[in-house]
């Protein structure tokens, strides 16, 4: 098991988000969390992100217990993720926003920086070829220097899961990587997701809304409707479980 | 506990000053989420043109103090025209410098009319000398003023926001301004009716200021103070900035009474990073998470 | 918009990546820098002296403000800090050599210190916390009169180095010179590493930065030491070209006059920093010149009047300040034939709006 979840759950306000779940996802799987509005699934990834406590429950990542590690730790514990509304560095170029994502793996200290010792210099140009692969690897070399804030949103979502890359993950989160999107650059996402799984070897967990996507690239979908599992499986038996039609459609 | 007592109260008058300036740069903030760092210049403004009104054109009281009031509020309204509209959609820091540039040319303005930058003024009131004594307690009528007045305007206020239309649409802007516009409230009056309300309330706070305390160009740092106050009270929050103002004023005065010279000057600021050190939401704010 | 043609990765970590030109024109200043005592007068030597000073503390403004997103309208207390304790330092008997770092460490510590309360605010409760900073600061420095001398003031003790006292005038214009053109250096270099990329992280989005690992409290506390320590190092230098320092010189309006100094010159550049640092001390010559051509004499009025107005207008027309109207002007000359109308349009955010 990569990532665990155990009868984890979280509430605001004295409503229940996250309502005892449990999951367990296997290394070098897709593994995707559907589910209407409000559901509770971004509310997942910020529990496993640690930028919500849980109120119960425990989540154990690659074999250790993470429920009590700061948020800035998470990261260096080998888990990545995107935003749902895209957070990205907007004043810095995208080769910045991908260097940041080497951020972890800097070994000098304030100092060594103010005077750029060669160390700093040696390691700046470890992070940049690094860089360069994943430019290579999510074909951005068009859009290297350009500045966040002018580029198109689909664009930004693919920089986003650069710079995610970049601090070389185990896992990955994918909070609606679809959403935004034209039916092209949707295929595309198709792609690029099963290649991080079968080229890197990253382990992804998502949140989608369009079925079309989560049939196409998941190996197990878990629906959710309001803070509890619903069902658990294969995307098409998950996708065509009367009860998620049903909390999908309504009544 | 006499002394302690009338320095308590004489605390309160000045903290309602305090406190009047706060609510219009919380007015403000909610309204526009502008950061309105002009504020203590508009009360001079106001100030200033009640002392012209009553002293200098002898005009009657009542008279001079609608007149500066109006005058004020519309001032403070051209200016969210002339120079916030643009900025609309800029980042907040933006905004916030446009209201201390501002603050300069208004306090340059002032420095203009020879009136008005040669001295310190005072304003004497019919009760500037009379006392109002509560048992063993003495009050200038001045100070005694100073409270009922504000009193009376913050009931008025609440009033508003409660019962007219115009005040609920300022308090739907104020949670949402998206929302607002769509349910077909006019956000842009809203913002600048909020600035006139705010340029108002401001010059009542000027114009109850200038007979217990002297008024001069510069005093403008004084109603910076109304920020501690908004901080302390929780920013967002009307009651808040009320209840922020005041204790700001007790903490002054009793620090000017009981500890070493130099802590009235600052106990503001030593409140506020106390505050802000131990609940940085204020007394009465609630923490607002991004969502991601 | 310059493409560079690179040949390696190594020269993405060059300070000027497009090679000779670019170092060609930074040569051409220094070279004027150096040579501008030679023609001019005492004056306006100690003119471009101040504008060095000011650059210097321009630079730890910019680390907090331009890089790490960080609004402090208490940098005075920063200058007041590095100056008393420079100055302290020397009347117990330390050379300026050893007391101008000293100073300029405690300032850093210090600025470390009262960063602490800042890591959990933002936006305007950090513009506030600071600003008290600011005041607290100014009234210790009237109160305490054992170190500082109180509200008289103390003057401050001449340079001296092997038995000859360094004058106000050419040599310490050379010292500030050597001192600026290090401090731009270490300010480029943490730009074009880790810790400024942090810096960047934490000032578009923290909880992105965090998400990637940043430690954002820690970035934050770096960038108010690194601000402090520079801003100690202008102080202390301040010091000693006014050879008097008192309480008043360190108020909020000073505080204010170098954020419209950062605005003017370009927020986020450090070319900005020297630009905004010369407007600063040309400005109240050229206020000069014109009330002397006014026939009422001096006007009190005109000196705030310019500050309020330039705020304003920088912040409705140019953003971008100084360095942003350079870019475009330079900019329009090299796509000159392909310039379209637009091209350096502004982007707005309405989106975003963010409630402080």
């Amino acid at each position: 098991m990569l990532l665990e979840a155990r009868e984890l759950s979280v509430s605001f306000g004295g409503i229940k988000a996250v309502d005892s779940i449990s999951f367990a996802v296997e290394p070098g799987e897709i593994f995707t969390i559907i589910g209407p509005n409000g559901a509770g699934k971004t509310t997942i990834f910020n529990l496993v992100s640690r930028i919500y406590n849980p109120t119960g429950g425990e989540i154990v990542f690659d074999g250790r217990p993470i429920t009590r590690v700061p948020p800035q730790a998470i990261a260096r514990m080998g888990i990545a993720r995107t935003f749902q509304n895209i957070e990205l560095f907007d004043h810095a170029s995208v080769i910045d926003n991908l260097l940041v994502g080497c951020h972890i793996r800097s070994r000098t200290n304030l100092l060594a920086d103010m005077l750029f010792l060669p160390v700093v210099q040696r390691q700046e140009e470890t992070f940049r070829r690094k860089v360069e692969e994943i430019i290579e690897f999510l074909e951005l070399e068009h859009h290297r220097e350009a500045t966040i804030g002018s580029l198109a949103y689909g664009i930004r979502k693919v920089v986003e899961i650069g710079r995610a890359l970049a601090l070389e993950p185990k896992l990955l989160l994918l909070d609606e990587p679809s959403s935004g999107l034209n039916p092209e650059e949707t295929d595309d996402m198709v792609h690029w997701i099963r290649d991080i799984r079968d080229d890197l070897g990253v382990t992804i967990i998502m949140v989608e809304h369009d079925m079309s996507l989560v049939r196409r690239v998941s190996d197990r979908v878990l629906a959710m409707e309001s803070g509890r599992i619903i069902a658990l499986g294969a995307p098409d038996a998950v996708v065509s479980d009367p009860q998620v039609v049903r909390a999908y459609l309504g009544d | 506990m006499v002394q302690f007592l009338q320095q308590v109260i004489s605390g309160v008058s000045i903290g309602c000053v305090y406190a009047l300036i706060a609510l219009g740069f919380v007015l403000i903030y909610k309204a526009t989420e502008t950061v309105n760092f002009a504020i203590g210049e508009l009360m001079m403004i106001g100030a200033f043109l009640g002392f012209t009104f009553i002293v200098i054109w002898s005009l009657p009281l009542w008279l001079a103090a609608i007149i500066a009031i109006s005058a004020t509020a519309l001032l403070a309204a051209m200016l969210e025209r002339v120079f916030l509209r643009p900025m609309v959609g800029e980042p907040a820091f933006a905004i916030l410098v446009v209201t201390i540039g501002l603050g300069f040319c208004l306090r340059a303005a002032a420095l203009m009319v020879p009136e008005w930058s040669s001295e310190t003024v005072r304003i004497f009131t019919p009760l500037s000398g009379s006392v109002v004594r509560l048992g063993p307690i003495v009050i200038s009528a001045d100070h005694a003023a100073v409270i009922v007045a504000t009193a009376l305007i913050v009931t008025g206020f609440f009033v508003f926001f409660k019962r007219t239309r115009m005040g609920l649409a300022m308090q739907a802007v104020s949670q949402s301004q998206l929302a607002a516009t769509y349910m077909g409230v006019r956000t842009r009056s809203v913002s600048t009716l909020a600035w006139l309300l705010a340029g108002a309330i401001t010059a009542v706070a000027g114009l109850l200021l200038a007979p217990i305390a002297f008024i001069h160009v510069n005093m403008g740092v004084l109603g910076l103070k109304a920020i501690p106050a908004a901080i302390i009270g929780g920013f967002s929050s009307l009651p808040g900035a009320i209840v922020g103002g005041i204790l700001l004023g007790v903490c002054e005065s009793l620090a000017g009474f009981y500890l070493p010279a130099g802590f009235s000057e600052v106990a503001a600021y030593i409140l506020v990073l106390v505050v802000l050190t131990i609940r940085p939401e204020g007394l009465f704010g609630e923490t607002i998470h991004k969502r991601v | 918009m310059r493409y560079v043609l690179r040949t390696s990765y190594r020269q993405d970590t060059r300070l000027f990546k497009e090679g000779l030109p670019q170092y060609g024109w930074y040569l051409v200043w220094l070279a004027l820098a150096l040579v501008a005592p030679l023609f001019l007068g005492v004056h306006l030597v100690s003119q471009l002296t101040f504008i060095l000073i000011f650059a210097i503390a321009g630079i730890g403004y910019q680390i907090l403000l331009g890089y790490t997103g960080l609004l402090s309208l208490g940098q005075a207390a920063f200058l007041a800090i590095g100056a008393y304790a420079c100055v302290f330092l020397e009347k117990q008997g330390l050379h300026f050599a050893l007391a101008l770092p000293a100073a300029a460490l405690l300032t850093g510590v210090v600025g470390a210190v009262l960063g602490l309360p800042a890591l959990r605010l933002k936006g305007l409760y950090l513009a506030m916390a600071t600003m008290a900073i600011g005041f607290i600061v100014e009234e210790v420095a009237a109160r305490w009169t054992f170190v500082t001398g109180g509200n008289s003031g103390a003057s401050v003790p001449r340079i001296e180095a092997f038995g000859y006292v360094l004058s106000r005038d050419v040599p310490f214009y050379f010292l500030c010179l050597a001192l600026c053109i290090a401090s731009l250096w270490f300010a480029a270099n943490i730009l074009r590493s880790p810790t400024g990329r942090a810096m960047a992280a934490v000032r578009d989005s923290d909880i992105a930065a965090q998400s990637i690992g940043v430690e954002v409290a820690q970035v934050k506390t770096k960038a108010f030491a690194l601000s402090a320590f520079f801003t100690g190092i202008a102080g202390a230098l301040m010091a000693h070209k006014l050879s008097f320092i008192s309480p008043e010189q360190f108020t909020l309006h000073l505080s204010i006059e170098l954020l419209l100094m950062i605005l003017i010159g370009g927020i986020g550049s450090l070319r900005g920093v020297v630009f905004g640092a010369a407007f600063l001390v040309a400005m109240p010559e050229l206020i000069a010149e014109i009330e002397r051509m006014l026939p009422g004499g001096s006007q009190p009025a005109l000196r705030p009047m310019a500050f309020g107005l330039l705020l304003v207008l920088v912040m409705l027309f140019e953003p971008r300040g100084i360095n942003g109207l350079v870019e475009k002007i330079t900019g329009y000359f090299r796509l000159m034939p392909l310039y379209r109308k637009g091209m350096f349009a502004r982007q707005r955010g309405f989106a975003k709006s963010e409630r402080w």
